[in-house]
Protein backbone atom coordinates (compact mmCIF):
# COMPACT_ATOMS: atom_id res chain seq x y z
CA UNK A 1 0.00 0.00 0.00
CA UNK A 2 2.87 2.33 0.70
CA UNK A 3 3.82 2.20 -2.92
CA UNK A 4 0.37 3.19 -4.05
CA UNK A 5 0.18 5.99 -1.54
CA UNK A 6 3.44 7.42 -2.79
CA UNK A 7 2.24 7.25 -6.39
CA UNK A 8 -1.03 8.84 -5.50
CA UNK A 9 0.41 12.13 -4.23
CA UNK A 10 -0.32 14.06 -7.45
CA UNK A 11 -3.97 13.02 -7.63
CA UNK A 12 -4.23 12.73 -11.37
CA UNK A 13 -1.53 10.10 -11.62
CA UNK A 14 -3.07 7.40 -9.51
CA UNK A 15 -3.30 3.95 -10.93
CA UNK A 16 -5.94 2.23 -8.90
CA UNK A 17 -5.29 -1.33 -7.78
CA UNK A 18 -8.96 -2.16 -8.38
CA UNK A 19 -8.52 -1.57 -12.11
CA UNK A 20 -7.60 -5.11 -13.13
CA UNK A 21 -10.42 -6.70 -11.18
CA UNK A 22 -12.94 -4.23 -12.51
CA UNK A 23 -11.71 -4.73 -16.07
CA UNK A 24 -12.00 -8.48 -15.79
CA UNK A 25 -15.48 -8.08 -14.37
CA UNK A 26 -16.59 -5.84 -17.25
CA UNK A 27 -15.03 -8.19 -19.80
CA UNK A 28 -16.88 -11.07 -18.18
CA UNK A 29 -20.19 -9.20 -18.24
CA UNK A 30 -19.69 -8.25 -21.91
CA UNK A 31 -18.98 -11.83 -22.92
CA UNK A 32 -21.94 -13.11 -20.91
CA UNK A 33 -24.21 -10.52 -22.53
CA UNK A 34 -23.04 -11.52 -25.99
CA UNK A 35 -23.46 -15.22 -25.39
CA UNK A 36 -26.86 -14.76 -23.80
CA UNK A 37 -28.03 -12.35 -26.50
CA UNK A 38 -26.84 -14.65 -29.27
CA UNK A 39 -27.98 -17.97 -27.86
CA UNK A 40 -31.37 -17.01 -26.50
CA UNK A 41 -32.16 -13.58 -27.94
CA UNK A 42 -33.98 -12.93 -24.68
CA UNK A 43 -32.52 -9.58 -23.75
CA UNK A 44 -35.48 -7.72 -25.23
CA UNK A 45 -36.07 -5.47 -22.23
CA UNK A 46 -32.45 -4.33 -22.11
CA UNK A 47 -32.53 -3.83 -25.86
CA UNK A 48 -35.74 -1.84 -25.66
CA UNK A 49 -34.39 0.33 -22.85
CA UNK A 50 -31.13 1.00 -24.70
CA UNK A 51 -32.97 1.67 -27.95
CA UNK A 52 -35.17 4.23 -26.21
CA UNK A 53 -32.05 5.79 -24.74
CA UNK A 54 -30.38 6.20 -28.13
CA UNK A 55 -33.60 7.17 -29.94
CA UNK A 56 -32.76 10.93 -29.65
CA UNK A 57 -29.45 10.27 -31.38
CA UNK A 58 -31.25 8.65 -34.29
CA UNK A 59 -33.68 11.56 -34.48
CA UNK A 60 -30.83 14.09 -34.46
CA UNK A 61 -29.01 12.20 -37.19
CA UNK A 62 -32.13 11.96 -39.30
CA UNK A 63 -33.05 15.64 -38.73
CA UNK A 64 -31.18 17.14 -41.72
CA UNK A 65 -32.84 14.74 -44.13
CA UNK A 66 -36.34 15.16 -42.76
CA UNK A 67 -35.80 18.93 -42.63
CA UNK A 68 -34.79 18.94 -46.28
CA UNK A 69 -37.81 16.85 -47.23
CA UNK A 70 -40.06 19.14 -45.23
CA UNK A 71 -38.53 22.27 -46.74
CA UNK A 72 -38.81 20.72 -50.19
CA UNK A 73 -42.51 20.14 -49.61
CA UNK A 74 -43.05 23.65 -48.32
CA UNK A 75 -41.08 25.38 -51.05
CA UNK A 76 -42.42 23.38 -53.98
CA UNK A 77 -44.00 25.70 -56.50
CA UNK A 78 -47.52 25.40 -57.77
CA UNK A 79 -46.18 24.50 -61.20
CA UNK A 80 -44.10 21.53 -59.96
CA UNK A 81 -46.98 20.28 -57.88
CA UNK A 82 -49.32 20.37 -60.85
CA UNK A 83 -46.80 18.56 -63.04
CA UNK A 84 -46.20 15.95 -60.37
CA UNK A 85 -49.93 15.54 -59.90
CA UNK A 86 -50.40 14.98 -63.63
CA UNK A 87 -47.60 12.45 -63.73
CA UNK A 88 -48.99 10.58 -60.75
CA UNK A 89 -52.48 10.54 -62.25
CA UNK A 90 -51.28 9.08 -65.53
CA UNK A 91 -49.22 6.52 -63.65
CA UNK A 92 -52.19 5.58 -61.53
CA UNK A 93 -54.23 5.07 -64.69
CA UNK A 94 -51.56 2.76 -66.10
CA UNK A 95 -51.32 0.84 -62.86
CA UNK A 96 -55.09 0.50 -62.75
CA UNK A 97 -55.10 -0.93 -66.24
CA UNK A 98 -52.45 -3.47 -65.23
CA UNK A 99 -54.37 -4.30 -62.08
CA UNK A 100 -57.54 -5.15 -64.03
CA UNK A 101 -55.61 -7.90 -65.71
CA UNK A 102 -54.02 -8.83 -62.40
CA UNK A 103 -57.40 -9.42 -60.76
CA UNK A 104 -58.42 -11.78 -63.55
CA UNK A 105 -55.06 -13.56 -63.39
CA UNK A 106 -55.28 -13.90 -59.63
CA UNK A 107 -58.69 -15.52 -59.88
CA UNK A 108 -57.46 -17.86 -62.55
CA UNK A 109 -54.42 -18.70 -60.45
CA UNK A 110 -56.55 -19.45 -57.40
CA UNK A 111 -58.83 -21.66 -59.48
CA UNK A 112 -55.86 -23.53 -60.91
CA UNK A 113 -54.31 -23.89 -57.50
CA UNK A 114 -57.63 -25.19 -56.25
CA UNK A 115 -57.59 -27.77 -59.05
CA UNK A 116 -54.07 -28.74 -58.10
CA UNK A 117 -55.05 -28.71 -54.42
CA UNK A 118 -52.15 -26.42 -53.72
CA UNK A 119 -52.04 -23.87 -50.95
CA UNK A 120 -53.50 -20.50 -51.80
CA UNK A 121 -51.16 -17.56 -52.19
CA UNK A 122 -50.73 -15.49 -49.10
CA UNK A 123 -52.18 -12.04 -49.28
CA UNK A 124 -51.97 -9.39 -46.66
CA UNK A 125 -51.94 -5.73 -45.82
CA UNK A 126 -49.02 -3.36 -46.04
CA UNK A 127 -48.12 -0.14 -44.30
CA UNK A 128 -45.46 2.40 -45.21
CA UNK A 129 -42.43 3.14 -43.04
CA UNK A 130 -39.50 5.48 -43.46
CA UNK A 131 -35.87 4.42 -43.23
CA UNK A 132 -34.01 6.62 -40.76
CA UNK A 133 -30.72 7.82 -42.16
CA UNK A 134 -28.65 6.55 -39.20
CA UNK A 135 -25.81 4.38 -40.49
CA UNK A 136 -25.36 1.06 -38.78
CA UNK A 137 -22.40 -1.27 -38.59
CA UNK A 138 -20.68 -1.09 -42.01
CA UNK A 139 -20.11 -4.83 -42.11
CA UNK A 140 -23.78 -5.67 -41.70
CA UNK A 141 -26.56 -4.62 -44.00
CA UNK A 142 -29.18 -3.21 -41.68
CA UNK A 143 -31.40 -0.18 -41.55
CA UNK A 144 -33.57 1.38 -38.88
CA UNK A 145 -37.18 2.22 -39.70
CA UNK A 146 -39.44 4.62 -37.84
CA UNK A 147 -42.10 2.06 -36.88
CA UNK A 148 -41.92 -0.15 -33.84
CA UNK A 149 -44.00 -2.46 -31.72
CA UNK A 150 -46.37 0.48 -31.16
CA UNK A 151 -47.35 0.07 -34.81
CA UNK A 152 -47.68 -3.73 -34.54
CA UNK A 153 -44.28 -4.40 -36.06
CA UNK A 154 -43.05 -7.84 -35.03
CA UNK A 155 -39.78 -9.69 -35.33
CA UNK A 156 -39.50 -11.72 -38.49
CA UNK A 157 -41.87 -9.44 -40.36
CA UNK A 158 -41.30 -9.09 -44.09
CA UNK A 159 -40.28 -5.68 -45.41
CA UNK A 160 -40.76 -4.88 -49.09
CA UNK A 161 -40.54 -1.83 -51.29
CA UNK A 162 -42.16 -0.93 -54.58
CA UNK A 163 -39.85 -3.32 -56.47
CA UNK A 164 -39.40 -6.37 -54.28
CA UNK A 165 -38.28 -7.90 -51.02
CA UNK A 166 -36.11 -5.64 -48.84
CA UNK A 167 -35.53 -7.87 -45.84
CA UNK A 168 -37.03 -8.79 -42.52
CA UNK A 169 -37.42 -7.12 -39.15
CA UNK A 170 -34.77 -8.58 -36.88
CA UNK A 171 -35.51 -6.47 -33.86
CA UNK A 172 -38.67 -4.61 -33.00
CA UNK A 173 -38.25 -1.92 -30.36
CA UNK A 174 -41.11 0.29 -29.19
CA UNK A 175 -40.35 3.30 -31.39
CA UNK A 176 -38.15 1.91 -34.13
CA UNK A 177 -37.20 -1.41 -35.64
CA UNK A 178 -34.12 -2.86 -37.16
CA UNK A 179 -34.46 -4.41 -40.60
CA UNK A 180 -31.81 -6.79 -41.88
CA UNK A 181 -31.59 -6.55 -45.66
CA UNK A 182 -31.58 -9.65 -47.84
CA UNK A 183 -28.10 -8.62 -49.00
CA UNK A 184 -26.70 -9.02 -45.46
CA UNK A 185 -23.93 -11.63 -45.38
CA UNK A 186 -25.82 -13.47 -42.64
CA UNK A 187 -29.11 -13.72 -44.50
CA UNK A 188 -30.43 -16.43 -46.77
CA UNK A 189 -33.77 -16.33 -48.52
CA UNK A 190 -35.72 -19.17 -50.10
CA UNK A 191 -36.23 -18.33 -53.76
CA UNK A 192 -37.40 -19.84 -56.98
CA UNK A 193 -36.57 -18.92 -60.53
CA UNK A 194 -39.78 -17.52 -61.96
CA UNK A 195 -39.27 -18.95 -65.48
CA UNK A 196 -38.53 -22.53 -64.51
CA UNK A 197 -39.67 -22.95 -60.93
CA UNK A 198 -36.19 -24.02 -59.86
CA UNK A 199 -35.95 -23.60 -56.12
CA UNK A 200 -32.80 -22.61 -54.34
CA UNK A 201 -31.35 -20.23 -51.77
CA UNK A 202 -30.15 -16.67 -52.27
CA UNK A 203 -27.49 -15.55 -49.81
CA UNK A 204 -26.23 -12.04 -49.14
CA UNK A 205 -22.61 -11.02 -49.56
CA UNK A 206 -20.49 -7.93 -48.98
CA UNK A 207 -22.12 -6.02 -51.86
CA UNK A 208 -25.25 -4.10 -50.90
CA UNK A 209 -27.19 -4.78 -54.10
CA UNK A 210 -26.00 -8.26 -54.91
CA UNK A 211 -27.01 -11.76 -53.90
CA UNK A 212 -25.22 -15.05 -54.42
CA UNK A 213 -27.07 -18.24 -55.35
CA UNK A 214 -24.53 -20.77 -54.11
CA UNK A 215 -26.50 -23.99 -54.63
CA UNK A 216 -27.36 -23.98 -58.31
CA UNK A 217 -26.01 -27.01 -60.15
CA UNK A 218 -24.01 -26.69 -63.34
CA UNK A 219 -26.80 -28.40 -65.23
CA UNK A 220 -29.51 -26.06 -64.01
CA UNK A 221 -31.66 -24.23 -66.53
CA UNK A 222 -30.95 -20.65 -65.60
CA UNK A 223 -29.76 -17.66 -67.57
CA UNK A 224 -28.96 -14.02 -67.16
CA UNK A 225 -32.04 -11.86 -66.87
CA UNK A 226 -34.15 -14.50 -65.13
CA UNK A 227 -36.38 -13.12 -62.42
CA UNK A 228 -35.96 -14.69 -58.99
CA UNK A 229 -38.94 -14.58 -56.65
CA UNK A 230 -39.59 -15.76 -53.10
CA UNK A 231 -40.71 -19.37 -52.93
CA UNK A 232 -42.39 -19.01 -49.55
CA UNK A 233 -40.64 -22.11 -48.26
CA UNK A 234 -39.71 -21.92 -44.64
CA UNK A 235 -42.58 -19.57 -44.00
CA UNK A 236 -40.43 -16.51 -43.43
CA UNK A 237 -41.32 -14.60 -46.56
CA UNK A 238 -44.59 -14.58 -48.50
CA UNK A 239 -44.32 -16.41 -51.83
CA UNK A 240 -44.14 -14.75 -55.22
CA UNK A 241 -42.43 -11.45 -54.43
CA UNK A 242 -39.49 -10.40 -56.61
CA UNK A 243 -36.09 -10.87 -55.00
CA UNK A 244 -33.69 -10.14 -57.82
CA UNK A 245 -32.60 -10.60 -61.40
CA UNK A 246 -29.82 -13.00 -62.41
CA UNK A 247 -26.86 -10.95 -63.61
CA UNK A 248 -24.18 -13.58 -63.84
CA UNK A 249 -24.24 -17.30 -64.51
CA UNK A 250 -21.03 -19.20 -64.99
CA UNK A 251 -20.68 -22.96 -65.16
CA UNK A 252 -17.58 -24.29 -63.50
CA UNK A 253 -17.09 -28.01 -64.21
CA UNK A 254 -14.52 -28.24 -61.45
CA UNK A 255 -17.06 -27.23 -58.82
CA UNK A 256 -20.27 -28.96 -57.82
CA UNK A 257 -22.23 -25.74 -58.17
CA UNK A 258 -22.30 -22.95 -60.70
CA UNK A 259 -21.31 -19.37 -59.92
CA UNK A 260 -24.56 -17.39 -59.92
CA UNK A 261 -25.09 -13.77 -58.95
CA UNK A 262 -28.28 -11.72 -58.82
CA UNK A 263 -28.98 -8.03 -58.47
CA UNK A 264 -31.61 -7.26 -55.86
CA UNK A 265 -34.96 -6.14 -57.23
CA UNK A 266 -35.57 -3.81 -54.28
CA UNK A 267 -33.69 -0.54 -54.15
CA UNK A 268 -31.53 -1.33 -51.14
CA UNK A 269 -28.83 1.28 -51.48
CA UNK A 270 -30.78 4.50 -51.91
CA UNK A 271 -34.38 3.73 -51.01
CA UNK A 272 -35.96 5.74 -48.25
CA UNK A 273 -39.50 4.41 -48.09
CA UNK A 274 -40.35 0.78 -47.39
CA UNK A 275 -43.52 -1.19 -46.81
CA UNK A 276 -44.19 -3.47 -43.87
CA UNK A 277 -46.14 -6.60 -44.74
CA UNK A 278 -48.73 -8.29 -42.50
CA UNK A 279 -49.95 -11.61 -43.87
CA UNK A 280 -53.74 -11.95 -43.76
CA UNK A 281 -53.55 -15.43 -42.31
CA UNK A 282 -50.67 -17.48 -40.95
CA UNK A 283 -48.55 -18.74 -43.85
CA UNK A 284 -49.77 -22.16 -45.04
CA UNK A 285 -47.57 -25.21 -45.05
CA UNK A 286 -45.81 -24.53 -48.27
CA UNK A 287 -43.34 -27.34 -47.70
CA UNK A 288 -46.00 -29.80 -48.77
CA UNK A 289 -46.77 -28.20 -52.12
CA UNK A 290 -47.11 -30.77 -54.91
CA UNK A 291 -44.23 -29.58 -57.09
CA UNK A 292 -41.30 -32.00 -57.31
CA UNK A 293 -38.83 -30.99 -54.66
CA UNK A 294 -35.82 -32.32 -56.55
CA UNK A 295 -34.59 -28.86 -57.36
CA UNK A 296 -34.02 -27.93 -53.74
CA UNK A 297 -30.30 -28.16 -53.25
CA UNK A 298 -30.11 -27.26 -49.61
CA UNK A 299 -32.29 -28.03 -46.67
CA UNK A 300 -34.53 -25.12 -45.69
CA UNK A 301 -32.66 -23.15 -43.10
CA UNK A 302 -35.24 -22.95 -40.39
CA UNK A 303 -38.28 -24.54 -41.86
CA UNK A 304 -40.88 -23.71 -39.27
CA UNK A 305 -44.09 -25.57 -39.91
CA UNK A 306 -47.15 -23.83 -38.74
CA UNK A 307 -50.50 -25.54 -38.38
CA UNK B 1 -9.46 11.84 -4.39
CA UNK B 2 -13.03 12.99 -4.90
CA UNK B 3 -13.19 14.43 -1.40
CA UNK B 4 -10.42 16.86 -2.30
CA UNK B 5 -12.14 18.41 -5.28
CA UNK B 6 -15.65 17.67 -6.37
CA UNK B 7 -15.82 16.33 -9.94
CA UNK B 8 -16.56 19.13 -12.33
CA UNK B 9 -17.77 19.23 -15.88
CA UNK B 10 -19.37 15.80 -16.10
CA UNK B 11 -21.63 17.24 -18.77
CA UNK B 12 -18.59 17.85 -21.00
CA UNK B 13 -17.74 14.15 -20.84
CA UNK B 14 -21.37 13.26 -21.55
CA UNK B 15 -21.53 15.77 -24.41
CA UNK B 16 -18.33 14.39 -25.94
CA UNK B 17 -19.86 10.92 -25.94
CA UNK B 18 -23.10 12.23 -27.42
CA UNK B 19 -21.20 13.89 -30.27
CA UNK B 20 -19.17 10.72 -30.79
CA UNK B 21 -22.35 8.63 -30.97
CA UNK B 22 -23.95 11.02 -33.45
CA UNK B 23 -20.83 10.92 -35.64
CA UNK B 24 -20.82 7.13 -35.39
CA UNK B 25 -24.21 6.84 -37.08
CA UNK B 26 -24.07 9.97 -39.24
CA UNK B 27 -25.06 8.88 -42.77
CA UNK B 28 -22.15 8.63 -45.19
CA UNK B 29 -22.08 7.49 -48.80
CA UNK B 30 -21.56 3.77 -49.18
CA UNK B 31 -17.93 4.03 -50.31
CA UNK B 32 -16.98 6.32 -47.41
CA UNK B 33 -18.44 4.01 -44.81
CA UNK B 34 -15.19 2.13 -44.14
CA UNK B 35 -13.25 5.36 -43.65
CA UNK B 36 -15.41 6.45 -40.73
CA UNK B 37 -13.14 7.09 -37.72
CA UNK B 38 -13.86 5.12 -34.57
CA UNK B 39 -15.23 8.16 -32.72
CA UNK B 40 -16.36 6.52 -29.49
CA UNK B 41 -13.04 4.68 -28.93
CA UNK B 42 -11.16 7.92 -29.63
CA UNK B 43 -13.18 9.84 -27.04
CA UNK B 44 -12.76 6.97 -24.58
CA UNK B 45 -9.00 6.93 -25.12
CA UNK B 46 -8.76 10.68 -24.57
CA UNK B 47 -10.65 10.64 -21.27
CA UNK B 48 -8.84 7.52 -20.06
CA UNK B 49 -5.48 9.17 -20.74
CA UNK B 50 -6.23 12.54 -19.23
CA UNK B 51 -8.91 11.85 -16.67
CA UNK B 52 -8.33 8.25 -15.63
CA UNK B 53 -9.96 8.69 -12.22
CA UNK B 54 -13.23 9.78 -13.84
CA UNK B 55 -13.50 7.72 -17.00
CA UNK B 56 -12.56 4.07 -16.99
CA UNK B 57 -13.74 0.65 -17.98
CA UNK B 58 -17.24 1.10 -16.55
CA UNK B 59 -18.07 4.19 -18.59
CA UNK B 60 -16.44 2.50 -21.58
CA UNK B 61 -18.70 -0.51 -21.05
CA UNK B 62 -21.89 1.55 -21.00
CA UNK B 63 -20.78 3.64 -23.98
CA UNK B 64 -20.19 0.35 -25.79
CA UNK B 65 -23.69 -0.85 -24.96
CA UNK B 66 -25.09 2.35 -26.48
CA UNK B 67 -23.00 1.79 -29.62
CA UNK B 68 -24.34 -1.76 -29.80
CA UNK B 69 -27.91 -0.53 -29.51
CA UNK B 70 -27.30 2.11 -32.18
CA UNK B 71 -25.43 0.03 -34.71
CA UNK B 72 -27.40 -3.18 -34.42
CA UNK B 73 -24.54 -5.37 -33.31
CA UNK B 74 -24.71 -8.11 -30.72
CA UNK B 75 -25.31 -6.64 -27.27
CA UNK B 76 -21.90 -6.54 -25.59
CA UNK B 77 -19.76 -6.61 -28.73
CA UNK B 78 -18.70 -2.96 -28.75
CA UNK B 79 -18.87 -2.98 -24.95
CA UNK B 80 -16.17 -5.65 -24.85
CA UNK B 81 -14.04 -3.86 -27.44
CA UNK B 82 -14.32 -0.54 -25.60
CA UNK B 83 -13.50 -2.10 -22.24
CA UNK B 84 -10.30 -3.43 -23.81
CA UNK B 85 -9.56 0.01 -25.26
CA UNK B 86 -10.11 1.71 -21.89
CA UNK B 87 -8.05 -0.90 -20.12
CA UNK B 88 -5.00 -0.46 -22.36
CA UNK B 89 -5.37 3.33 -22.28
CA UNK B 90 -5.54 3.36 -18.47
CA UNK B 91 -2.62 1.01 -18.22
CA UNK B 92 -0.40 3.20 -20.44
CA UNK B 93 -1.72 6.63 -19.57
CA UNK B 94 1.36 7.84 -17.68
CA UNK B 95 3.71 6.98 -20.52
CA UNK B 96 1.47 8.09 -23.38
CA UNK B 97 0.85 11.54 -21.89
CA UNK B 98 4.50 12.52 -22.25
CA UNK B 99 4.94 11.00 -25.70
CA UNK B 100 5.40 13.32 -28.69
CA UNK B 101 2.33 13.45 -30.92
CA UNK B 102 3.58 11.01 -33.54
CA UNK B 103 4.38 8.42 -30.90
CA UNK B 104 0.91 8.92 -29.46
CA UNK B 105 -0.49 8.27 -32.92
CA UNK B 106 1.34 4.95 -33.04
CA UNK B 107 -0.07 3.97 -29.64
CA UNK B 108 -3.58 4.98 -30.73
CA UNK B 109 -3.13 2.90 -33.86
CA UNK B 110 -2.20 -0.08 -31.72
CA UNK B 111 -5.14 0.36 -29.35
CA UNK B 112 -7.61 0.78 -32.20
CA UNK B 113 -6.17 -2.23 -33.97
CA UNK B 114 -6.97 -4.19 -30.82
CA UNK B 115 -10.47 -2.66 -30.90
CA UNK B 116 -10.92 -3.74 -34.50
CA UNK B 117 -9.53 -7.17 -33.72
CA UNK B 118 -12.05 -7.75 -30.94
CA UNK B 119 -14.92 -6.68 -33.20
CA UNK B 120 -13.59 -8.83 -36.04
CA UNK B 121 -13.22 -11.78 -33.70
CA UNK B 122 -16.82 -11.53 -32.47
CA UNK B 123 -18.13 -10.89 -36.00
CA UNK B 124 -16.11 -13.83 -37.27
CA UNK B 125 -17.74 -16.12 -34.73
CA UNK B 126 -21.12 -14.89 -35.95
CA UNK B 127 -20.13 -15.54 -39.56
CA UNK B 128 -19.62 -11.93 -40.65
CA UNK B 129 -16.28 -12.34 -42.35
CA UNK B 130 -17.03 -10.29 -45.46
CA UNK B 131 -14.89 -7.20 -46.00
CA UNK B 132 -12.15 -8.39 -43.67
CA UNK B 133 -9.46 -6.50 -45.56
CA UNK B 134 -11.13 -3.16 -44.81
CA UNK B 135 -11.28 -3.73 -41.06
CA UNK B 136 -8.01 -1.89 -40.44
CA UNK B 137 -8.99 1.28 -42.23
CA UNK B 138 -10.91 2.89 -39.33
CA UNK B 139 -7.90 2.40 -37.03
CA UNK B 140 -5.58 4.07 -39.55
CA UNK B 141 -7.95 6.98 -40.18
CA UNK B 142 -8.53 7.47 -36.45
CA UNK B 143 -4.83 7.40 -35.60
CA UNK B 144 -4.16 9.95 -38.33
CA UNK B 145 -6.85 12.20 -36.86
CA UNK B 146 -5.53 11.89 -33.30
CA UNK B 147 -3.53 15.20 -33.17
CA UNK B 148 -6.68 17.17 -34.04
CA UNK B 149 -8.88 15.18 -31.68
CA UNK B 150 -6.32 15.81 -28.95
CA UNK B 151 -6.36 19.56 -29.63
CA UNK B 152 -10.15 19.84 -29.66
CA UNK B 153 -10.64 17.67 -26.61
CA UNK B 154 -7.93 19.24 -24.46
CA UNK B 155 -9.12 22.73 -25.36
CA UNK B 156 -12.66 21.95 -24.33
CA UNK B 157 -11.38 20.24 -21.21
CA UNK B 158 -9.43 23.34 -20.20
CA UNK B 159 -12.14 25.73 -21.23
CA UNK B 160 -14.84 24.03 -19.15
CA UNK B 161 -12.46 23.07 -16.32
CA UNK B 162 -13.26 19.39 -16.46
CA UNK B 163 -11.43 17.73 -13.62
Amino acid sequence: MAVFRRQRSPQLFSSRPAGALRTLLMIGISIMLMVYDHETGRLKQIHAALATLVWPVQVIVDAPHSLMTWAGDKLATHRTLVTENEQLKSRLLQEDATLQQFAALQQENQRLRGLMQAAAQVSGRVSAATILSAALDPFRHMVVIDKGTHDDVYEGQTVIDAYGIVGQVTRADPLASEVTLISDPGQAIQVEVNRTGLRTLAVGDADLSELTLPYVTNSADIKEGDLVVTSGLGGHYPAGYPVGVITHFERDPAEPFAHVLARTAADLSSGHEVLLFWPAQPPPETELSPKPASSIKAAPKSGKKRP
Amino acid sequence: MRELSAPRGSWVIAASYLVALILTVWPLPQWAEVFRPAWVPLVTIYWCLWLPERVGVIIAFFAGLLVDALSGTLLGEHALALVMVAWVALWMHLQVRVFPWWQQCVVILGILALHGLVLFWVDGMLGYTAGAAMRWVPALVSAALWPWILQIMSRSQQRYHVG
